[in-house]
């Protein structure tokens, strides 16, 4: 009867709305590192896109280059760009925690742009094919669901869950969130905090770098995957709370249920809706869904 | 505010000969203008940069005592960016002509401001066929391809081949609404039928809620109205959601070269699209794909590439001739006299509407087994003559042709 009333089929709005969850899912990936980062180094990480990017690269290159499957790449990928991370936190952001927020951002949005602009002078702008390593899908009654597709859903939830179990549930967790509240506390009881903190920003890298990888089958390989992402993305974390875990992958997924659902009903405006979503929330709650007003 | 315009202007100062007083402040100034960092950059991109410069080595400009030079600037596929580098090219930096403009929303910013200025450009890399239709001026020729020429070529062979029913995917934007237009136009002009459409985001990386409306539509023939990344992302995406398995066959309306290479021979093969050049059609190609590798990282030329040069070669014969390059639309009324005649196209000429006529490929993509060298990706299956290529003149309502 309701689905009458709004003119699409339910069979057609069900599948809308799983697609919508996969789109999700790599919304609350990205948005789950930025948290971490954000949560514990209070850096706006706009390098995330890149390292996102990053992540689809150096799986394809581990399969060109060294025959390296899929899977393998879902292990290694990470840890490689999460170490190119490493590297520059304490090569580079290090030096700019004493400083206003806007520092970090502009060091991380420079590096992002010369990061797309070296893969794009290497590889071009068009992109590099990566193929599907679970072809074929099972046909449910209201839409065929691809087997890669299926499993990106399961590896989110599989991540974001861990992630937060490890973060809010944890004892390196309750390490974690202590010296973001009084790092000298923390310190004082003899715990490394400088390295914790490298480490965070290296896991949140990494995390990037893991959602690339599980894109590289589904999307086009190239040097502009990132950029086309990452500003979505930062309108998730706020929508969802600047540094809130849970906040972070609860809006990550709503929003790409609502993006999967203005596709079907005003596909023109499938761009834009997250930032109306944004300026209301703002409105309503400042501080984000899942923030707390400082 | 993020990428300020870019105005990245190289010299190229080939000639130390003469000064030519005839040519306005004594240099012919060459604006190569096209997106140098986002989806449409291997399109053309750095890579039409090139091929101007390569234009005007071959034509020994410098020999012939012209002196030329070759500037750039990125567009970014945004109309506002392209307005305002054009407006500063040509008011404050002497930039006799533009050339190539691919995204048509941008070239049709750029066709008008052009006119307003009286200089010339000359479009290979836009699509939409408005630029020798209603926006017609006689500042401008299209050189490479249209909306049209893409809509003719490809669709009537899928209707004649039995696909009737039709949906399209299209860009939400001047290129893909007219692109759409030109097709479904063919589509019902060959007795198939246009169930649905509809409009994505440009540019866009999730299509499968697009395909699966695609899929629910039931149409044989998925049109996809869009290009470069977009296309891309939907092919790779059609085959992931299993639309061929599912009896709907892709029609990608506008592809190049380096799409087929995003995508890989195995996703891409069966393809049928139209072209108007491919760089292993004859040695001449070769020749040019050859060099063109060289200097570009191993990428290989498309179209637009060799667009790009073929047009900046007939306009340096046409200042040439006219001994002056100040008035744009006495320039491009030349052009339109003199038959154009290069490497690259051949023989043709340029029609009163500013387009130029050649003739146009329908090709198909090989099988990986059939692809025995690097980017040896399109199998030649049909030429177009010119005269049937292209929109009949007096179909363009261009205020330029006479109606008799």
């Amino acid at each position: 009867m309701l689905f009458e009333l709004i003119g699409i089929p339910p069979q057609a709005l069900f599948g809308q709305l799983l697609l919508g969850l996969i789109n999700g899912a790599f919304y609350a990936m990205m948005s789950l590192g930025l948290a971490v980062i954000f949560g514990l180094l209070n850096v706006i990480n706009f390098t995330h896109g890149a390292q996102y990017m990053m992540g689809a690269f150096a799986a394809w290159m581990l399969l060109e280059w060294a025959g390296v499957p899929y899977w393998g790449a879902l292990i290694l990928a990470p840890l490689i760009v999460g170490a190119t991370g490493v590297v520059m936190e304490k090569l580079l952001l290090k030096r700019l925690y004493h400083l206003d927020h806007l520092y970090g951002l502009l060091l991380t949005f420079g590096l992002a742009l010369m990061i797309e602009g070296f893969f794009r002078k290497q590889f071009g702008s068009s992109g590099l094919p990566y193929a599907n390593p679970l072809p074929g899908g099972t046909r449910l009654d209201f839409m065929f669901l691809p087997n890669y597709r299926a499993w990106i859903v399961i590896a989110s939830l599989v991540i974001c869950f861990g992630t937060w179990y490890m973060i809010e549930r944890t004892k390196l967790g309750s390490y974690l969130r202590a010296a973001t509240e009084r790092p000298d506390l923390v310190q004082a009881f003899g715990i490394n905090v400088p390295r914790m903190i490298t480490l965070t920003y290296g896991f949140g890298v990494g995390l990037a770098a893991l959602a690339g990888v599980l894109a590289a089958p589904a999307y086009n390989v190239s040097p502009l995957m990132g950029s086309n992402l990452i500003i979505i993305v930062f309108a998730v974390v706020v929508i969802g709370g600047m540094g809130s875990i849970l906040g972070a992958i609860i809006t990550g997924f709503a929003l790409g249920i609502i993006e999967g659902l203005t596709k079907v009903f005003y596909p023109e405006a499938s761009n834009t809706v997250i930032f109306i979503v944004m300026a209301i929330v703002l409105m309503v709650k400042p501080a984000g869904l899942f923030g707390t007003p400082k | 505010m993020r990428f300020k315009n870019l105005l990245a202007t190289t010299a190229a100062v080939l000639a130390a000969g003469a000064a030519n007083a005839q040519m306005s402040d004594g240099v012919i100034k060459i604006g190569v203008m096209n997106d140098q960092s986002g989806l449409y950059a291997d399109v053309s991109g750095p890579g039409g940069t090139w091929a101007a410069k390569k234009a005007v080595e071959d034509y020994g400009a410098a020999a012939k005592g012209l002196k030329v030079e070759v500037v750039f600037a990125d567009h970014q596929n945004k109309p506002d960016i392209g307005s305002n580098v054009a407006r500063q090219w040509y008011d404050v930096d002497k930039v006799d002509v533009i050339v190539d403009v691919p995204t048509s929303s941008v070239a049709l910013a750029i066709n008008q401001i052009t006119k307003e200025k009286n200089k010339v450009f000359l479009g290979s890399g836009p699509a939409t066929a408005d630029l020798t239709g209603p926006a017609c001026t006689p500042n401008t020729v299209h050189w490479t391809y249209d909306t049209w020429a893409l809509a003719n070529g490809t669709g009537k062979a899928i209707v004649e081949t039995g696909g009737k029913s039709w949906f399209f995917l299209t860009a939400d934007y001047a290129f893909g609404h007219a692109l759409e237009r030109d097709t479904k136009a063919v589509v019902e002009a060959n007795g198939g039928k246009v169930v649905g459409a509809v409009r994505t985001p440009f540019p866009g990386t999730d299509f499968s809620s697009f395909l699966l409306q695609a899929q629910a539509s039931k149409a044989q023939i998925v049109g996809l109205a869009n290009a470069g990344g977009d296309t891309i992302n939907s092919i790779k995406q059609a085959s992931e959601f299993g639309i061929v398995e599912g009896g709907q066959k892709l029609a990608g309306m506008l592809m190049f070269d380096t799409d087929i290479h995003a995508l890989g021979l195995k996703t891409a093969q069966g393809l049928n699209f139209t072209t108007a050049w491919y760089w292993d059609a004859n040695d001449n190609n070769r020749a040019f794909a050859k060099d063109f590798s060289a200097a570009n990282g191993g990428k290989y030329p498309t179209m637009v590439h060799a667009g790009i040069y073929s047009s900046v070669i007939h306009y340096l014969k046409a200042v040439e001739a006219l001994k002056s390059d100040a008035d744009g639309a006495k320039v491009v009324a030349k052009m339109k006299e003199m038959p154009t005649d290069d490497k690259l196209f051949g023989k043709g000429t340029i029609r009163e509407d500013g387009r130029h006529m050649h003739d146009m490929y329908l090709v198909e993509v090989k099988k990986p087994a059939e692809s025995k060298k690097p980017w040896d990706y399109l199998t030649i299956k049909k030429t177009i003559p010119a005269a049937q290529a292209f929109r009949p003149l007096a179909d363009g309502n261009c205020p330029l042709v006479k109606k008799s």
